[in-house]
């Protein structure tokens, strides 16, 4: 048996290969989608996997600390250690900011956390440098800020020195993750500013109920009180080995009446919720550039077709079956497909590593992908198919 | 009266319906032994087309009766069920332009119909060759069309005809687009395979300068044949 199909992409394999690569970068563009998406979930189980927590305490009746903003007093995790099975308990904060570094700066999610210690929250390693020793001013940066050991970076009012470099530690909308000591965090997140402080004072001061001269004292108290930052985003929970993370998760909910979220929990809020919108607006994507494969492989299909009406004419004329003309079609459109994928998969993988945020090319998405281009490819050709069973064989005659 | 080859009676076709109906072939009789070339001329319009594709089982005659050999493939408006597979096996056309495949090169052109049908590739091929070296043109067997002189891509086109020893060959118009010197070869040629090969072939001309080949002229006018006697000049 002889493949009409083969033959004729051999003969005019110019066109075929121009239009191959040419479907071939759409395709990459489509992976490409596919793979921002993955991107984007694996940063999120990466933001989940690289807190070392087993629970999220939050603010009541929120999805903090990623999805919505949640406060919580920072000594509520001494009562959580009391709970039965925890093991460790943390404080930590988060801020997405922009990070100073002399005159420019850069997008990052600052991440307060608890020095030292084995506490979760901490970057699980470390590609240089060392942790966070000292209660201030030291930070541990991913390296995808950019920053270097030893560089001074400025986060609000203060100056940080950069100890250590670690990797894959970025929030869920890809941001880098800058760590420093827990205080220090608070303090950007919660501290206002002095000439606001000042006010706030002058207010107290004038204010008659707080500064009455029956109650010396009052006025220094409240002052002090209104400038401490007695919260945190969250309390990142490790539990005992032998305890399941519903059994601790439970009592806390009930005893200290604050939210606790589970590992799967969380990662439903970050999925589902968070990323949802950016999946459907991926989604959308994908749907529009598989409906433009599918219009370019059917138009091409049909000129090449409509090119060939005269050797149809002869090959039906001399008996060659509907059969074999419709299958030759559809093989040229499935072998236009196969380059197309073969160019779409090498350019997604030689773009990927150079888009700014992750992108997760899944050899699952890439067959899944390959399925897609046939069976459209296959869709597509039933218009040239049409045309080409339509030929009258007495065209090859004449009048 | 030789019962091979292929023969007409009464054959009529009618286009369309009703008042707009066109009688094209008004009852045609016609009788081709193998081993013979005739001649089918007639002037534009008498229904050659017609003639050809009602004999090439590409349309149906509306009333009539056609037998190639001992088989009938109309009768009065009856029809063998597989016409393609009549086309395939039993006839084989060539045409003015040669129509080659232009993405097979010349053996594949010629061997496409036995390797469609299944026939191992090799076996064709060397048939294809034979062929090609009986008409002269082995030593183009594995050019592409496109690289052939007019002449040696109507000779290829007659190879392709030749293939699956068909007892009837259509020849429609087959030394227009050439000069006089290689339309008597292409009918020297055909005369030698028709007698090789046992083949009957009828050939629609308006081409003075292969009438005088031909032993016997069909002529059509408005739709009906009268047989004439030719030259049958040899081509020495
Ligand atoms: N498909 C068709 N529908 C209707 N009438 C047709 C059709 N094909 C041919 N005819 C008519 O049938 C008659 C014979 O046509 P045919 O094509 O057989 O002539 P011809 O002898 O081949 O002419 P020419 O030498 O110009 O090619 C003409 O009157 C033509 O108009
Ligand atoms: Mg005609």
């Amino acid at each position: 048996m002889i493949s009409l199909a083969g033959r004729d992409i051999l003969h005019a394999w110019g066109k075929f290969v121009f239009t191959g690569v040419g479907l071939g970068l759409l395709i990459g563009v489509t992976l490409t989608m596919a793979g921002v998406y993955r991107g984007m979930v694996d940063d999120a189980k990466a933001l989940l996997d690289n807190s070392g927590a087993d629970l999220w305490v939050v603010q009541k009746d929120t999805l903090g600390p990623y999805a919505e903003s949640s406060s919580v007093y920072d000594d509520a995790y001494r009562g959580i250690l009391g709970m039965p099975g925890v093991e460790r308990a943390a404080n930590v904060t988060y801020l997405t900011m922009q990070v100073r570094r002399e005159d420019t700066d850069v997008r990052a999610m600052v991440v307060g956390v608890v020095p030292g210690g084995p506490e979760p929250g901490q970057p699980g390693y470390l590609v240089a440098g060392r942790r966070i020793t000292r209660g201030h001013y030291e930070a541990v940066a991913d390296i995808a800020t950019g920053f270097k050991l030893g560089e001074k970076i400025q986060i609000r009012r203060n100056v940080f020195t950069v100890v250590g470099l670690t990797k894959r530690m970025v929030s869920s909308s890809g941001d880098p993750m800058v760590f420093i000591p827990l205080k220090d965090a608070q303090e950007a997140q919660f501290l206002k500013d002095n000439d606001a402080i000042i006010q706030q004072r002058r207010r107290s001061a004038v204010n008659p109920a707080f500064n009455s001269p029956g109650s010396p004292g009052l006025l220094e108290a409240l002052n002090a009180s209104q400038s401490a930052n007695p919260y945190v985003n969250a309390v990142l929970v490790q539990i005992k080995p032998g305890y399941s993370p519903d059994d601790v998760a439970e009592p806390i909910r009930r005893w200290k009446r604050l939210q606790v979220y589970t590992r799967a929990q969380m990662e439903k809020i970050l999925v589902g919720k968070l990323i949802a919108t950016s999946a459907r607006q991926i989604g959308m994507f994908l749907v529009i550039l598989a409906v433009v494969s599918a219009a370019i492989v059917a138009f091409i299909m049909y000129t090449l077709t409509i090119g060939k009406v005269r050797e149809i004419a002869v090959l039906k004329l001399i008996g060659t079956r509907n059969r074999t003309i419709a299958f030759m079609i559809l093989q040229q459109a499935v072998g236009l497909g196969v380059i197309g994928f073969v160019v779409g998969k090498i350019s997604a993988t030689f773009w990927a590593p150079i888009f700014p945020k992750y992108v997760l090319l899944e050899p699952g998405d890439a067959a899944r992908g390959f399925a897609a281009v046939v069976v459209i490819c296959v869709l597509a050709s039933v218009l040239a198919i049409r045309a080409a069973l339509k030929v009258d064989p007495a065209e090859a005659i004449g009048g | 009266m030789n019962p091979e080859g292929i023969r007409i009676t009464g054959l009529m076709k009618r286009y369309g319906k009703g008042e707009t109906a066109v009688d094209a072939l008004k009852g045609v009789d016609m009788q081709v032994a193998p081993g013979e070339v005739v001649g089918l001329i007639g002037p534009s319009g008498s229904g050659k087309s017609t003639l050809l594709k009602c004999l090439g089982a590409v349309i149906e005659p509306t009333a009539g009766k056609m037998t190639l050999g001992e088989e009938v493939i109309y009768d009065d408006g009856w029809k063998i069920k597989d016409l393609r597979a009549l086309r395939r096996d039993r006839i084989g056309f060539v045409f003015q332009a040669p129509y080659l495949i232009p993405f097979l090169d010349v053996t594949d052109n010629i061997a496409l119909l036995p390797m469609l049908a299944g026939r191992p590739n090799n076996e064709a091929r060397q048939r294809a060759l034979e062929l090609l070296k009986a008409l002269d043109v082995a030593h183009r067997a594995r050019a592409m069309p496109s690289h052939l002189s007019g002449g040696e891509q109507q000779r290829v086109a007659i190879a392709r005809a030749l293939i699956n020893r068909p007892p009837v060959i259509l020849a429609d118009e087959p030394t227009a687009p050439l000069d006089s010197e290689r339309a008597l070869a292409v009918m020297r040629i055909l005369n030698q395979m028709a007698r090789q090969y046992e083949t009957a072939v009828i050939v629609v001309t308006h081409d003075e300068k292969i009438v005088p080949t031909f032993r016997r002229i069909y002529h059509i006018r408005d739709g009906r044949t009268h047989e004439e006697a030719g030259e049958g000049r040899s081509f020495e």
